[in-house]
C-alpha cells in the first residue's frame, strides 16, 4: 500500500510513455486511436501546459508571489529558439540553451526591479515587463519575430526524428520528458530548506523575515528558477507546434496559465499539473466542439457563447473561485473526508 | 515646429484615453484593494453599446445629437455592466484580494469570448460624426478634430470627478475610505455602498473612453480594451492608487513620452520608454507619485 | 443597576495565534470602566472584536451583549450607528482631510453637536481649515474624541488616548474625558496611572490573553503590591 501511494508517480509517468504502443480509441474524448498523431499532438500540449502551470505555481502558490509577466519566459524560449534556428541558422541543442540561458538572464534582471515592490504593485509591474515583450513581438524588429504573422520553425535545421506527422511520438515523450522534470526539480525544491522557506514566504513573509533569511534573495530564486523551466517548456512548444505566434507573448496566456493553477489547485503537487492538462485539453475539445455544429443546435443565446472555449472556461473558473477554492486537488481531499464521514473507520 | 504641436496634441489625447480608464480603476484599487483586469471589458462594452446604439436604437445615430445620444447609451451600459460586477461577483468576496482579482480575470476572459460570440472577432467599422475627422489650424499645426475631443473629455471627467471628491458626502467617504477604509466604518459609515458607487463611476469613464477611442481609430474590437488596460495600470501605478490627480499627471506624462519616442526613437521606443519610467519611478518612489490619497 | 455591556467568554484567535482566551467582564451604565494591563495582552484586540474588528485572518468567539442584546459578529458600522462610539489608538484621523472635513465624515445625526466639541477643543475650531495630518499629536487626538462626541452615543470605546503625548496635553484629554464620561459610560484602556486614577470607576485587569483582576480602580491603585504584580509599575510614580 505505502509503496504504491509512493510509485504511484513513476508508475503514472512509465504508463504515459508506453501510451503511444496502445491504439486504443476513446469515442467521445480523441477522435482518433491515441496514437494517432492527431491526438499525441493534443497530448503533448497538455503535457507541456501541465509542466508550465506547475512552474507557474513555484511562484504563485508555493511562494505566493501573483506574477502576471510568465509569458515573457514562455515567449523568450519560444522565440528566442526559433530566432536562433530560423535567421541565424544554429542547430537547436546550441539554439535551445542559449535561449533559455538569456531568458534566465532575463529574469533574474526583472525579477531585481519588480520584487522591489509587494503585493498587488509587483502583479502589476511583472505585466508592464511582460508586455514590453508582446509589443517587441508584434513590432517585428528588423524583420526579426515576423510580427502578427509569427515566425515559422525552419524545420530543414531540425534532427529528422522531430519532424514531420509520423514523428509526433518523439515529440509526445519530448513533452512527457519535459513535465517530468519540471515535476521533479519542484519535488526536489519542496522538500529542501529552500523549499521551506518558500512556502514561508508564501504564508507570512514576517515569519522569515524574524528568522534572519532575505525574503527578496529567497523570491528573486523562486522568480529566476520559474522564469527558466518556462523558456524551456517555450522549447518545447516551439517544436510542438513547428512556429511561434504573437500569442505566446500575450498577458493572456500569464493569464491563462493562473485559470490553470486556481482550477487545479494552488500549491498541490499535482494540482496545477492536473489543472493545465485539462485546461487544455477542454480548450482543443470545446474548439473542436464548437466548429462541429454541436452547440449550433442550442437555442441562439446559448449557441454564441458557447462556441467560444474561452468563455465556457472563463465561466467554470469564476464559479470555481466561488465554490471550490482549492480546485480539482482540493476537491480529491472533500472527497475523502466526505467519504470517512459516510464510512466509519475500522476498529482497532 | 508644426510637427511638435501636432505630436503633443496626440500625446495629450492618448493621455486622455489613458486618463479616462486608469482614474476608475485607480480609485476601485485605492478604496476596494481590487486590481479589476474586467476594468478592459467595461471599455469594450461602452464602445460595443455605443456602436449599436447608432445604428439600432431609436433617435440615436453617427451625427449630431444622435451620436451624443448613442454614446450617452454606451455609458449608460458600460456604468450598469460595472455596477452588476462589484454587487454580484466582487461584493461577496468582501477583502478576499486575490480571489477577487481571479474573479476579475475570469470575468475579462470570459467577457472577451462572449463579444466575439455576439460581434465577431473582426474589427467592426465605428460610426464617426463627420466634424470629429475635419482639421483645424493651431499655430501653424494641422490637429485632428478627434483629438480635441479627447482632450476636451478627459477635461470635464476630471473636473466633475475632482468636485465631487471635494464637495459631495460620498467623495469624503471615498476620500477617507483610500487613506484607511476600517476607520471610516468605526465612524458608521457602510464603506460598501462607496465600492458599487467607484466600480459605476469606473465603469462610466472606461465606457466613454471605448467609445472615444472608437471615434478615434475609427473600429471597434473585442479585445481593443485590454492593450489600454495595460498601459492605463501602467498610469495607476506611477499615478499612485487611488489618486485621480495623481492619474492625470501620469497620464500625461506617459501619453507624451510615449508618442514622443514612437516618433523619433522608431516604432515600439516609446512603448518600453513608458515601462521604463514605470521601473523608475517604482525604484524612487515605491507607492507612486502621488503616495496614496484620493485627490 | 444592570450592566450596560456585557462581555462573555470571548476568545480571538489572529492567525493562529490566542490572543484572548475567554474574557469576561461587564462595563456599568455609567462613568469609566478602565481595561488595563501590560503591552500586548489584549486589550486593543478586546476592544476591536466588541466592536467587529477582528482581522480577516482572525476569528472572535463568545458572547458580547450591549443592553442584554447580543452583538458579537454585527457589522461595525451597524454598532457604531447603533451607539458604540470608538476612538482607536493612534488616533487615525484622515491626515489628507481637512478637521472640518473629519468632523463632517463623522456626523451620524443631523444635529450634530458642534457646541460640546469646540468648547471642550477649542483648538478644533480654530483650525477646521487645516489638514489633520498636520495637526500636532495632541490636536489630533483631540480631533479623534470630537469625531466621537458629535453625536449621542451609549457606549464610548476608547483605546489609549494619551499614548505618546505631552504632559500638558495629557492633562487637557484627561479633562475632555471626564467631561464627555459624565454624559456617557466609557470603557477606556489606559496605560497612564495617573490618569488612571483621576477617572477610573470600575478596573478590569487583562493578563495573557485573560482577566486577572476585576474591581475598583481606586481599590487596585492604593494597593502598591497588588499594582506592581498585575502591572508591574510603580503606582506610586505614577507612570
Amino acid at each position: 500500500m505505502s509503496y504504491l501511494k509512493r510509485f504511484w508517480p513513476v508508475g503514472a509517468f512509465v504508463a504515459l510513455a508506453l501510451l503511444p504502443y496502445s491504439g486504443i480509441t476513446i469515442p467521445g474524448l480523441f477522435d482518433g486511436p491515441l496514437n494517432s498523431p492527431g491526438a499525441l499532438q493534443v497530448l503533448a500540449l497538455c503535457l507541456v501546459f501541465g509542466g508550465l502551470a506547475a512552474g507557474y505555481d513555484l511562484l504563485f502558490g508555493r511562494t505566493g508571489l501573483l506574477s502576471f509577466g510568465h509569458a515573457l519566459y514562455f515567449a523568450l524560449g519560444v522565440y528566442g529558439t526559433d530566432i536562433l534556428i530560423t535567421k541565424f541558422g544554429y542547430p537547436l541543442p546550441l539554439a535551445a540553451l542559449l535561449a533559455v540561458l538569456f531568458a534566465t538572464t532575463v529574469a533574474v534582471a526583472l525579477g531585481a526591479v519588480a520584487l522591489r515592490v509587494h503585493g498587488i504593485a509587483f502583479s502589476m509591474v511583472t505585466l508592464a515587463f511582460a508586455q514590453v515583450g508582446a509589443i517587441l513581438v508584434a513590432r517585428d524588429p528588423n524583420g526579426l519575430t515576423g510580427g502578427e504573422e509569427g515566425l515559422a520553425l525552419d524545420a530543414s535545421r531540425l534532427p529528422a526524428a522531430l519532424v514531420g506527422v509520423v514523428n509526433t511520438v518523439n515529440l509526445y515523450w519530448l513533452a512527457l520528458a519535459y513535465l517530468g522534470l519540471v515535476l521533479t526539480v519542484l519535488h526536489r525544491v519542496a522538500q529542501s530548506p529552500t523549499g521551506r522557506v518558500f512556502a514561508g514566504l508564501r504564508d507570512d513573509e514576517r515569519r522569515v523575515g524574524v528568522l534572519g533569511l532575505d525574503p527578496y534573495r529567497f523570491k528573486l530564486v523562486a522568480f529566476t528558477l520559474s522564469g527558466a523551466l518556462a523558456a524551456l517548456g517555450g522549447v518545447v512548444y516551439l517544436l510542438l507546434t513547428a512556429g511561434a505566434s504573437p500569442h505566446v507573448a500575450s498577458s493572456d496566456l500569464t493569464l491563462t496559465l493562473l485559470v490553470m493553477v486556481v482550477l487545479g489547485g494552488p500549491g498541490t503537487r499535482f494540482g496545477p499539473v492536473l489543472g493545465g492538462v485539462l485546461f487544455t485539453y477542454l480548450d482543443h475539445r470545446l474548439t473542436d466542439v464548437g466548429a462541429s455544429g454541436a452547440v449550433d443546435a442550442l437555442p441562439g443565446v446559448l449557441a454564441g457563447p458557447l462556441s467560444q472555449p474561452l468563455f465556457v472556461l472563463g465561466t467554470i473558473f469564476i464559479l470555481a473561485v466561488y465554490f471550490f477554492p482549492g480546485g480539482l486537488a482540493g476537491l480529491r481531499t472533500r472527497l475523502t473526508a466526505l467519504r470517512r464521514t459516510v464510512t466509519p473507520p475500522p476498529r482497532p | 515646429m508644426s510637427t511638435v504641436i501636432l505630436m503633443t496634441v496626440t500625446g495629450l489625447g492618448l493621455a486622455a484615453l489613458y486618463f479616462l480608464v486608469a482614474s476608475g480603476l485607480s480609485l476601485v484599487f485605492g478604496l476596494a484593494d481590487v486590481l479589476n483586469f474586467a476594468h478592459g471589458l467595461f471599455l469594450s462594452v461602452g464602445a460595443y453599446a455605443t456602436w449599436w446604439a447608432a445604428g439600432n436604437l431609436p433617435g440615436a445615430g453617427a451625427e449630431g445629437w444622435g451620436f451624443v445620444l448613442a454614446v450617452a447609451f454606451g455609458v449608460l451600459a458600460g456604468t450598469v455592466v460595472a455596477s452588476l460586477v462589484e454587487l454580484v461577483m466582487i461584493r461577496p468576496l468582501y477583502s478576499r484580494t486575490i480571489e477577487q482579482v481571479l474573479v476579475t480575470v475570469g470575468l475579462s476572459l470570459a467577457g472577451v469570448a462572449a463579444l466575439q460570440a455576439g460581434f465577431g472577432a473582426d474589427p467592426r467599422p465605428f460610426p464617426r460624426p463627420a466634424w470629429t475627422q475635419q482639421v483645424v489650424t493651431i499655430a501653424g499645426a494641422r490637429v485632428p478634430m478627434d483629438r480635441l475631443l479627447l482632450i476636451v473629455a478627459a477635461l470635464v471627467v476630471l473636473g466633475a470627478l475632482l468636485a465631487f471628491l471635494r464637495w459631495t458626502r460620498y467623495g469624503l467617504i471615498i476620500r477617507a475610505g483610500v487613506e484607511n477604509r476600517e476607520m471610516v466604518t468605526a465612524l458608521g459609515i457602510d464603506v460598501r455602498k462607496a465600492f458599487t458607487l467607484v466600480f459605476a463611476i469606473g465603469g462610466a469613464a472606461a465606457a466613454l473612453a471605448g467609445a472615444l477611442a472608437g471615434v478615434y481609430s475609427g473600429s471597434v474590437s473585442p479585445t481593443s480594451g485590454s492593450s489600454l488596460l495595460i498601459f492605463a495600470f501602467i498610469v495607476v501605478v506611477i499615478g499612485g492608487m487611488g489618486s485621480v490627480l495623481g492619474s492625470a499627471a501620469a497620464a500625461v506624462a506617459v501619453g507624451l513620452l510615449q508618442q514622443f519616442v514612437n516618433y523619433y526613437g522608431g516604432s515600439g521606443a516609446g512603448d518600453v520608454c513608458v515601462v521604463a519610467l514605470l521601473a523608475l519611478v517604482l525604484l524612487w518612489r515605491p507607492a507612486g507619485l502621488a503616495g496614496k490619497a484620493a485627490a | 443597576m444592570s450592566a450596560l455591556l456585557e462581555v462573555n467568554d470571548l476568545s480571538v484567535r489572529i492567525a493562529g495565534l490566542h490572543i484572548l482566551q475567554g474574557v469576561s467582564f461587564s462595563v456599568a451604565p455609567s462613568g469609566v470602566t478602565v481595561l488595563l494591563g501590560r503591552n500586548g495582552v489584549g486589550k486593543s484586540t478586546t476592544l476591536r472584536a466588541i466592536l467587529g474588528l477582528t482581522p480577516r485572518n482572525g476569528a472572535a468567539t463568545g458572547s458580547v451583549r450591549l443592553g442584554g442584546e447580543e452583538i458579537l459578529g454585527r457589522p461595525t458600522h451597524g454598532l457604531v450607528k447603533a451607539g458604540l462610539g470608538f476612538v482607536p489608538e493612534d488616533r487615525c484621523v484622515f491626515a489628507g482631510l481637512t478637521v472640518a472635513e473629519n468632523l463632517r465624515l463623522a456626523e451620524r445625526t443631523s444635529t450634530p453637536d458642534y457646541d460640546l466639541v469646540f468648547k471642550l477643543f477649542p483648538e478644533l475650531s480654530k483650525r477646521s481649515r487645516q489638514r489633520a495630518g498636520s495637526l500636532s499629536g495632541g490636536q489630533q487626538q483631540m480631533l479623534s474624541l470630537g469625531r466621537v462626541l458629535l453625536n449621542d452615543n451609549r457606549l464610548l470605546l476608547i483605546d489609549e488616548p494619551t499614548k505618546g503625548l505631552a504632559p500638558k496635553v495629557v492633562t487637557e484629554v484627561a479633562e475632555a474625558l471626564e467631561r464627555a464620561a459624565s454624559a456617557v459610560p466609557v470603557l477606556l484602556v489606559e496605560q497612564n496611572l495617573a490618569v488612571v486614577r483621576r477617572l477610573a470607576g470600575d478596573a478590569v485587569v487583562i493578563a495573557a490573553g485573560q482577566v486577572a483582576w476585576t474591581g475598583r480602580g481606586g481599590e487596585l491603585l492604593a494597593d502598591p503590591e497588588l499594582t506592581r504584580s498585575l502591572l508591574s509599575v510603580n503606582a506610586a510614580g505614577g507612570h
